[in-house]
């Protein structure tokens, strides 16, 4: 797959044909072979190791993301430590639950086909474009999703042109929802949803908005054995992000820590959680 | 029927050379020069649209001279075999050597095959390095041979004479206002010696700033920042040392 292929050294005839603005479609142009769609599916079940938690939440002025750690296959636990949310862009980021080998490719993806549009048309995708995009890479996978290797991903970023943050769920087929104010999804997103329906305020600040993702993954571990709670023994903490028109940033690890030991500590007095108010 | 003309391969060439430097001698000149955190490209442009830098990868910058169209069909090449590369191997194996050689390659062939027109255009292919001795400039000529540049380099119509200048006036180290206006000072100036004055709305303007904290480190410097940065007071001992300098042997600048 080398740009060298023709033995001269030269750019092959499909580098210098003006085409679309999208890698994708070069790729399936030059490589096919190459677009993860393409591939042909082998038959039966194949066990690979699974992503769960990813929940988001909106503030005035940017939109929060976060993910546990914890990759399951089955009923052991793969991994402790993979990361499940990545930057997108400057200005977005996805975080994935589903098989982690494709999920991680489709992300790869992803950024390069944004990168690849920014660098080549010399503007940026909307923030809707680039959440069409990840639909239709999320529907080229419905093959592989039927034999149990489904990619969901959570799409969250900060609209320039409505200046406030937005988040896109998607289901399988590549369906793709807004979601106002909370959104999660995987294996504990039930209760990391019920968690942030209670806690949710559409006034939060974002350091309330990055404790709220904490405490929500908290409760999606609590009662999910596939989602993994901030491990203090390892310093293994959840990964959380934070896009405002400033671009997208990731907490570092001391900060993150602080998060995961202030929502620890606090549930050692009440194991159940902040409560909300009855009425 | 006629008989073929007899024309020499060295005649040949020579035409087709003259043909794609007259092409080029058309376009304004650019200039790309490094500074103390990295690369900086400066060139007179009236479009806000149509570029003369761009972003190639995380690292690497490109900057042309000549005729829009065939170098914005290289340049979208380029985009494409980086990103193909990176997405094959690492991001890390998409390097500006490894770009300069396939431009070589295209351009050569396109300039030695009879049946092709050669481009005309003149490319610069700069990637900053983790540190100043890390940094690498190529300059491509229309031929399709290549050149490993540094300090300072200068391609379109003027550049020999703007090379000359910047030659005598560059050295390493310098800021980025420093050397932002080395470089319109070079660009301004005219082959009978005297100056006009390109405004700021003229200029394009790009970095490759090492210091940034994104993977990407490409910038486009406009507006605001950029007349900020050519308002601002470059120090008057660095203006008399870049003085006391032109003398000096280029090998002392290190």
């Amino acid at each position: 797959m080398e740009a060298n292929n023709l033995g001269t050294g030269r750019l092959p005839a499909a580098f210098l044909t003006p085409g679309s603005s999208s890698f994708m479609d070069f790729l399936g142009a030059h490589s096919p072979d190459m677009l993860p769609g393409n591939r042909k599916l082998p038959e039966g079940v194949v066990e690979a190791p699974h992503g769960t938690t990813i929940v988001a939440a909106t503030f005035p002025g940017g939109v929060v993301l976060a993910g546990d750690r914890r990759a399951t296959m089955g009923n052991m636990i793969a991994q402790r430590d993979i990361e499940k949310v990545f930057p997108a862009d400057e200005y977005s980021a996805v975080g994935i639950a589903g098989t982690a080998g494709l999920a991680v490719e489709m992300v790869k993806l992803f950024q390069l086909e944004l990168e690849h549009f920014e660098k080549v048309e010399g503007a940026t995708l909307s923030l809707e474009g680039k959440a069409n995009r990840l639909s239709t890479m999320i529907r080229s996978n419905l093959g592989m999703a039927m034999q149990g290797l489904a990619v969901v991903p959570l799409f969250a970023g900060y609209d320039e042109a409505k200046e406030k943050g937005r988040i896109f769920s998607y289901d399988v087929t590549g369906g793709r929802s807004e979601e106002h104010g909370y959104a999660a999804t995987g294996s504990g997103s039930i209760f990391a949803r019920g968690s942030m329906k209670k806690l949710y305020r559409p006034d939060l600040t974002e350091e309330q908005a990055t404790t709220l993702v904490v405490q929500a993954l908290y409760d999606a571990a609590d009662d999910d054995s596939a989602t993994g709670g901030p491990d203090l023994y390892r310093h293994i903490y959840p990964i959380v992000t934070v896009i405002t028109d400033e671009g997208f940033r990731r907490l570092t690890d001391a900060q993150s820590q602080e998060l995961a030991r202030t929502v620890t500590n606090r549930r050692l007095e009440q194991p159940d959680g902040p409560r909300a108010a009855l009425l | 029927m006629s008989t073929p003309f007899y024309v020499s391969p060295q005649q040949a060439m020579a035409d087709r050379a003259e043909y794609a430097r007259k092409g080029i001698a058309r376009g304004r000149s650019l200039v790309v020069l490094q500074y103390a955190d990295g690369i900086v490209f400066v060139g007179e442009n009236p479009s806000r649209a149509l570029h003369k830098f761009s972003e190639i990868y995380d690292r690497i910058g490109f900057a042309a001279a000549g005729k829009y169209n065939e170098y914005e069909n290289l340049r979208i090449g380029g985009v494409r075999y980086a990103d193909l590369r990176g997405y094959t191997y690492d991001r890390d194996d998409v390097t500006a050597r490894g770009l300069a050689n396939v431009y070589a390659q295209t351009l050569g062939t396109i300039f030695s095959s009879a049946g092709e027109k050669p481009y005309e255009v003149e490319l610069v292919v700069a990637e900053v390095g983790a540190t100043a001795a890390g940094d690498q400039i190529y300059r491509l000529p229309h031929d399709g041979s290549i050149v490993d540049e540094h300090g300072s380099v200068a391609v379109g119509g003027n550049a020999e004479q703007i090379s000359t200048f910047l030659d005598q006036r560059h050295q390493d180290g310098m800021t980025l206002a420093e050397a932002l206006k080395l470089a319109v000072q070079a660009l301004s100036s005219q082959a009978n010696g005297a100056e006009k004055a390109i405004p700021v709305e003229r200029l394009e303007v790009a970095v490759l700033d090492r210091t940034r904290a994104q993977q990407r480190k490409f910038k486009r410097i406009r507006g605001r920042q950029l007349a900020r940065l050519l308002e601002a007071d470059v120090p008057a001992a660095a203006q008399a040392d870049a003085v006391s300098n032109d003398e000096a042997p280029e090998d002392d600048a290190e």
